[in-house]
């Protein structure tokens, strides 16, 4: 088990390539959608981490919440950054699949589109929102407050497709299985699992360096 | 403009590594910057100390004045 930060970035590295070499040579070509299904080897476990990462920062809120240690405070801004960050790759990434499938950048009448760029949205106003309060205990709880709220949007956007009438969003993921072949969705699997440490190795390594600065500034005032 | 499938394939992917390239940077960045201010809070301390040696009664009363 790699349990050291460089460890773990080097098997993220090995893991996304990988997937890569995986998604775009291995795994075989879609009838229906052609080359521009592949798009989905990437986008939807960048999807599914934004939505982790936003459901991570909402369990530490919680627990700032539950518990009034304030550690959990840099580690919910930290988990809802790297949500923010996978969010727009999420919007990026499908706003160019949709081009390849559906000729278009965007499209309004897709509900899980929209309700993703409204969850996308209103994280980014936590930003907004922490920046705009002086630090300490009380920033800490509003922002903890807003990030809970932030959660009840995760299930609405991920079972939109399901609950969408238009049905442009394709539905891979049925009650009978993947709609895919095995090679298909072992390349899925891996994908996922590389994308989901990259962030984890991220989400470590910026809350390092937050710790860090928070230290060295804690540190100049006792020298000073 | 024009793409053809295979481009915009290339393009999702290649944003993808862009973000992660733009996002080591950043951290870069911040790494170095936290490498000086830790070795200016290192001679700080070190001033500290040699002044101490020089004149142990005032390091002693020092932190009285403030």
């Amino acid at each position: 088990m790699i349990r050291s930060l460089p460890g773990l970035a080097a098997f993220a590295a090995g893991l996304m390539g990988l997937g890569i070499f995986l998604a775009l040579i291995v795994a075989p070509e879609d009838a229906d959608q052609g080359i521009s299904q592949r798009v989905f080897y990437i986008h939807v476990p960048i999807a599914l981490t934004a939505y982790f990462c936003f459901g991570l920062g909402a369990w530490k809120a919680l627990l700032l919440l539950w518990r009034g240690d304030e550690r959990y405070d840099l580690e919910s801004y930290v988990a809802i950054h790297q949500g923010t960050i996978f969010g727009a790759l999420t919007l990026i990434t499908g706003s160019i699949w949709a081009r390849a499938s559906w000729d278009v950048w965007w499209t309004w009448g897709s509900n899980q589109l929209v309700l993703f760029l409204v969850l996308f949205l209103f994280y980014c106003a936590y930003f907004m929102l922490r920046f705009s309060l002086e630090e300490g205990p009380r920033r800490a709880r509003s922002s903890a407050v807003y990030a809970l709220f932030g959660v009840v949007l995760i299930p609405v956007s991920f079972l939109a497709i399901r609950l969408a009438e238009d049905f442009i969003h394709p539905t891979v993921f049925t009650r009978e299985g993947p709609q895919m072949t095995g090679t298909m969705f072992a390349t899925f699997c891996v994908s996922w699992a590389a994308v989901t440490l990259l962030a984890y190795v991220l989400y470590r390594v910026e809350l390092a360096g937050k710790r860090l600065d928070a230290d060295l500034r804690e540190l100049r005032e006792v020298l000073q | 403009m024009n793409w053809s499938q295979a481009e915009l394939v290339a393009a999702a992917y290649g944003v993808v590594f862009v973000f992660v390239l733009v996002y080591v940077a950043i951290i870069a960045a911040k790494l170095v910057r936290l490498q000086r201010e830790t070795t200016a809070l290192l001679e700080l301390a070190r001033g500290r100390e040699a002044a101490a040696r020089r004149d142990p009664a005032a390091a002693v009363e020092a932190p009285n004045e403030s």
